[in-house]
């Protein structure tokens, strides 16, 4: 026991050693190099506090795609970056966003450390209910059957994210592809990964949106992966991009807000109200949910790390 | 036999953290940098191929274990692919005609 305690600590150390790192690191690029290494350490304190679907959603997105999406934005502002940092904000400014922080920090670390011992919890709750649901993960359940409405805002928000970027484009640029940049020089390394390894991704993302309903995982972290294998083929230029305004993109992209909201007003009909199941059926309909989520989330998140269109539409 | 088990499982694992610690050294000591990512390699497939050889026989059912396996094969590819898209753009990078400073 004395050891798992000792590699806790010490991942507790590392965790804040690299985010004190981060802060202080003067480019932007080794910030999120440094940001992406947090995420992955973090991932590592939630498995060890036995959330996993944390863990893997940390991964996949909090240090995965953020991280890939952050990388982008980085390698674009290089150009003005001196400019930037040349621009020193305020002394008094830089304290008062510091003493921001530390109070922020002081709020946090006093709401969880001066919470009454045993902590006030619904787990119990969510688990006794489990059977209503046909679910076996307490975390899926409450996701797509206790809190449902709370998850299908969140499919909305990706959906507000991805028009915000695209309403960077310039107008000559709207309604076209958008630009994945092409590594120089790789002569057919990247062509062979994304030929190798989309079809294994393909099938470990599906299985972890499969798996979701009984073990962790879930549409999230699966659509991730499969946002990957995309990201990957269009990087190696295996497939285009496509246009922004292409029909069956926006399709995908709005189908598993689509899925909530149909099911949802259903429930009128069938149950008691919005995004009420009807007895004995919840299981079959979180998987139709679950299945639309996860092709819209896939296309979101594959959208974003393109950017906004840089190509001019093509009739 | 589980001591004989127990025993394989610690000396693959330990023999797989030296490679990790070899390749850490090497990262942090070697001239350039393609030998330093020639050293981080090391830790990459075999490190991690006797880290998860040790965990072979504490796998709890056959397929546990064939998913250790997936993992050292999928962290080889991606490893070897990156490493040699930072390899090609480094040697590019210096034969690249030097920008005034």
């Amino acid at each position: 026991m004395i050891v798992v305690t000792a590699v806790d600590i010490e991942l507790a150390v590392l965790v804040l050693a690299v985010a004190a790192w981060t802060i202080a690191a003067r480019q932007a690029f080794p910030a999120v190099v440094g940001y992406v290494a947090y995420g992955l350490l973090l991932s590592l304190v939630w498995v060890r506090l036995y959330a996993v679907d944390v863990a893997l959603t940390e991964a996949a997105i909090g240090s995965g795609v953020t991280g890939v999406v952050l990388i982008g934005a980085a390698t674009r502002l290089r150009g003005t970056e001196a400019e930037a940092a040349a621009e020193q904000p305020r002394a008094f400014l830089r304290l008062a966003a510091a003493a921001l922080c530390v109070g922020m920090t002081v709020a946090l670390a006093a709401a969880v450390l001066l919470m009454p011992d045993p902590a006030p919890t619904l787990a119990p709750e969510a688990v006794a209910h489990l059977p209503s649901t046909g679910l076996g993960n307490a975390v899926t359940a409450v996701l797509l059957a206790y809190r449902v409405v709370d998850t299908m805002f969140e499919s909305v928000v990706l959906l507000l994210a991805l028009v915000g970027v695209w309403s960077l484009a310039p107008d000559r640029d709207w309604g076209g592809a958008p630009k994945f940049p092409r590594p120089a020089g790789q002569d057919g390394v990247l062509t062979f990964f994304a030929q190798l390894l989309p079809p294994v991704g393909i099938v470990v993302g599906i299985h972890i949106v499969w798996i979701g309903a009984d073990e962790p995982g879930g549409k999230f972290q699966g659509g991730t992966i499969l946002a990957a294998m995309w990201i990957i083929a269009m990087t190696a230029g295996l497939v285009d991009a496509p246009q922004i305004s292409r029909c069956w993109l926006r399709l995908v992209l709005v189908a598993g807000t689509a899925a909530f909201l149909v099911i949802g007003v259903a429930g009128f009909a069938w149950a008691a109200g919005f995004l009420a199941y009807p007895e004995g059926y919840a299981k079959p309909l979180i998987l139709v949910i679950e299945a639309f989520m996860t092709l819209s989330v896939a296309a979101t998140l594959g959208m974003l790390v393109g950017g906004p269109p840089q190509q001019e539409l093509r009739r | 036999m589980s001591v004989a088990l127990n025993i394989f499982s610690i000396i693959a694992i330990a023999a797989g953290v030296f490679f990790f610690f070899a390749g850490s050294v090497g990262l942090l000591r070697f001239p350039d940098r393609l030998t330093r990512m020639h050293a981080l390699t090391k830790a990459d497939n075999l490190g991690l191929g006797l880290v998860v050889l040790g965990l072979l026989p504490r796998a709890d059912s056959p397929l546990g274990a064939l998913k250790l396996v997936a993992v050292w094969l999928l962290v080889q590819l991606a490893g070897a692919t990156v490493t040699q898209l930072m390899a090609r753009a480094a040697r590019r990078e210096e034969s690249a005609p030097r920008s005034s400073p």
